[in-house]
This record gives structure tokens, sequence and C-alpha cells, in this order.
């Protein structure tokens, strides 16, 4: 393994190439199939590869950017990306993240802010888990009762759009006409959580997505992931001026994403957005049993469930891309055969 | 008129997207007066120029780090599209729906 050790120029930190590669395909093909950037997995990861905590998040960011590049790409030609959406969420999202920014310095000086931030972050991911399973469940229910395919378990969102406060905003590819002010406070509440527990939000956005603004799953993935490449553009920028991005590292695990963030955004092609949906539901549960055992004090055993969980997943929808391609081509075999 | 309201519009927007992630790379721990210097010794080629360049100028190393992220994400992309399509895939539509 000596053989793919390297010195990176800047941080002079010595590293195995491999796996940053390794570390590049899972985020990849997490990203790209959940719509998220992943720093809760990568920044973590770099960290215990050896990364000083700064140069972890520069470089995850500046990673992030590039793999979001090649999902949102791919997603776009699926017709997955509303970009009205994605600007506007955006907008006030970074308004959000300013407040809850805020909140936790003020929590700081009160000496409060670790604890309180790290099982708000744990209430929050159980919800969502505890709202994606009863979403799948439900959408079960309905399946065996007969009902229309398209229709969805949870209808929030559908009340949601009963609120018709001016301006209207139509989002045609969301396929969803609402009071601008619905996706506006949506991408204000997700900044504010994502500002207050210092993550991404694609954590948050992607849900919040599908079960406020009542947009398909693919739609909400593609667009989550469009608007994770905005802010980690910007992010990259300036923890560059700041010197602390490793370049040849974020390259090398571009090199990995890049295959990943494919077999990913793929894979929503041939996996229903309900088995989205519920294997998002697993791995935010995997988050949340991770922050709790930091928490307590079990820094490592939280490492080993986030990178056993990140393993599996990887490899379900791995397994899942391949399966649906395999079966695609034997159709079009069979089907030329046929004429 | 319009057109100065237009781009006055404009850059509120991009401010506002973009300053907060500004404040979250100031956040976390405090590294401001921290000066890392990369050490050249014994590096040639690519990672001699950027280490150089980390040392002397910053800005132009932030700029060119975004810049080749992005050529290298679109070519990868644009790479991986055409290796896609060699295999046979239709990447322009889904079957699977909700």
């Amino acid at each position: 393994m000596d053989f793919f050790t390297i010195t990176l120029p800047i941080s002079g930190v010595e590293i195995n190439a491999l796996l940053l590669v390794l570390l590049g395909v899972a985020v990849g093909v997490l990203g790209g199939f959940f719509g998220m950037g992943g720093a809760w997995m990568v920044t973590p990861a770099l960290n215990i590869f050896g990364f000083p905590m700064p140069f972890a998040v520069g470089t995850d960011l500046c990673h992030m950017a590039g793999k979001s590049i090649i999902s949102t790409r791919r997603h776009a030609k699926f017709g997955n990306v509303d970009m009205k959406l994605g600007f506007i969420m955006l907008a006030f999202d970074v308004v959000g993240i300013e407040i809850g920014a805020r909140v936790v310095m003020f929590l700081e000086k009160l000496g409060l802010a670790g604890p309180v931030i790290r099982w708000v972050y744990v209430v929050f991911l159980a919800l969502i888990g505890i709202l994606v399973f009863y979403d799948f469940y439900k959408k079960q229910q309905l399946d065996k009762a007969g009902a229309d395919e398209a229709q969805s378990a949870i209808t929030w969102h559908e009340t949601l759009h009963k609120i018709k406060i001016p301006p209207m905003v139509k989002l045609p590819v969301a396929g969803v006409e609402c009071s601008l002010w619905l996706p506006a406070s949506v991408g204000f509440m997700v900044g504010l959580l994502a500002g207050f527990l210092g993550i991404g939000g694609g954590l948050l956005m992607m849900p919040a997505l599908v079960y406020l603004i009542g947009c398909p799953t693919f739609v909400a993935v593609g667009t989550d992931l469009f608007t994770i490449m905005l802010a980690g553009l910007y992010g990259a920028f300036t923890y560059g001026v700041k010197g602390r991005i490793e370049l040849l590292a974020v390259l090398i695990m571009l090199a990995g994403a890049a295959p990943g963030a494919q077999i990913g955004t793929i894979a929503t092609k041939y996996i229903r957005g309900y088995g989205i949906r519920l294997m998002f539901g697993v791995t935010v549960i995997c988050a949340m049993a991770s922050v709790i055992l930091k928490q307590v004090g079990w820094g490592g055993a939280a490492s080993w469930v986030i990178m056993t969980a990140v393993s599996i997943m990887t490899l379900v929808v791995i397994v899942g891309m391949f399966k649906g391609a395999a079966q695609e081509l034997r159709a079009k075999r069979l089907s030329h055969e046929g004429h | 008129m319009l057109i100065r309201k237009k781009v006055l519009a404009l850059a509120w927007g991009l401010a506002m997207v973009l300053a907060p992630v500004g404040l979250m790379a100031e956040g976390g721990e405090k590294q401001g007066k921290l000066v890392h210097v990369a050490d050249t010794r014994g590096l040639t080629g690519f990672n001699l120029y950027f280490a150089d360049l980390y040392n002397t100028n910053r800005l132009l190393f932030a700029i060119e780090a975004v810049l080749i992220t992005v050529i290298m994400g679109v070519t990868l992309g644009i790479l991986m599209d055409k290796l896609v399509s060699v295999i046979g895939l239709d990447l322009s539509k889904r079957s699977v729906k909700e």
C-alpha cells in the first residue's frame, strides 16, 4: 500500500491516494443518488486521514463543487433540475444560515453551543427518519389499496399550496404553482437549521423539497445538487483565499467522484423515488446514531458507524445501478432481435 | 435606469447568496492569525507551481483552484457521458416513477 502513499504539497499531510479515490467514489455515488454534498461524510473522514480540520472543510467544499457539477449536469439532462426553485431557495437559505450562525455565536457565549447543537441535530435527524419511514409505510398501504402510482402518501405540500399569498410562482420542472413565500420560507428555515447545526443543508433540503414544496423525489435531488454546486463553488473560492484547500487531494477525490457521481445519478433512473426516500431514511438514522455516539464520548464507534453505513449504502446503489442497466441493455437487445 | 436597477438587484442577489458562505469559512476554529507556508523543497511540476502560487498569491491560487475544479468537473462529466453512451444506456429518459 506504500506505493499509493503521497505527500500533499500544501498541508504536508502524508496520505494514501487510494483512500482518497475510494472516498471520492463513495461520496460521488451517495451525493448523486440522494442529492447531498456529503460534507457530513467527507469532512470527518479527511480529518481521520490526518487533515487539519480547516483543510478538511476547505478541501471538502472544493471537491463538493466539482462533484456537484458532474451530478447536476447529469440530473439536468434527465430534466430533474428546477433552476428557478433552486435560486429562490438558495437566496433565502443563505439568509437563514446567517441568522442560524449568529444563534450559535450567542449559545457559544453562554457555553452551551456544543451539546445544544448536537442534541438539536439528533432530534431533527430522528424526525426526518421517522417521517421518511412513516411516508414509506403509508405509500405501501396505498399501493396495496390500488391507489394511483403518482399519489403521495404525505400530502402536506397540498395544504401549503392552498396558501395563495402573492406573488405566485410557477415552477415548471417541479410541476408546482405556489406562493413565492412557500419556497422562500422553506429555504429560510432549512438555512436557519443548517447554519445552526453547521452542516451544508442537503440532508435537510432534500426532504423539505419533497414534503413541503411537493417536488417529485428526482427533482428534489437534482435541484438540491444545483444549489449545493453554487454554494460549493463560492465555498471553494473563499477557503482558497484563506489558504485552506489541498488542490491535489481535491483532484484525486474528483477522479473517484466522477464515476461515482455518474453511477449514483444514473441509479435514480432505475430505483423508484420511494426506494430513494427509504434509503435516505436509513442513512439519516445512521448519521443520527453516529452523532449520539460522539456525544457520549464514543468517537471511534461513531466513525465506524458512519463509515460502515456509507460503504453499505454505496454498494447498494452501485448494485441497483448495474442491475437496472443490465435489464435495460437486455431489453434493448431483445427488441433489436425482435425487429 | 432599468438596466442599472437590474444590475443592482443582481449584485444584491449574488451578495446575499455568497456572503454567508464566507461567514461559514470564517467560522469554526479561529485560524486567522495562523500563517501556513507550503514547503516547496523537493516539489516539481504541478505541485511546485501550485505550492509556489499558494505562498505568493492566495487570490490567484483561489481563482485557479476554482477554475481547475470546474474544468475538471465538466471534463470528467463529459468523459463519463461518452463512456456511458458507448455502453448503450439511454440517459435521456427514465422509466421508473415515484
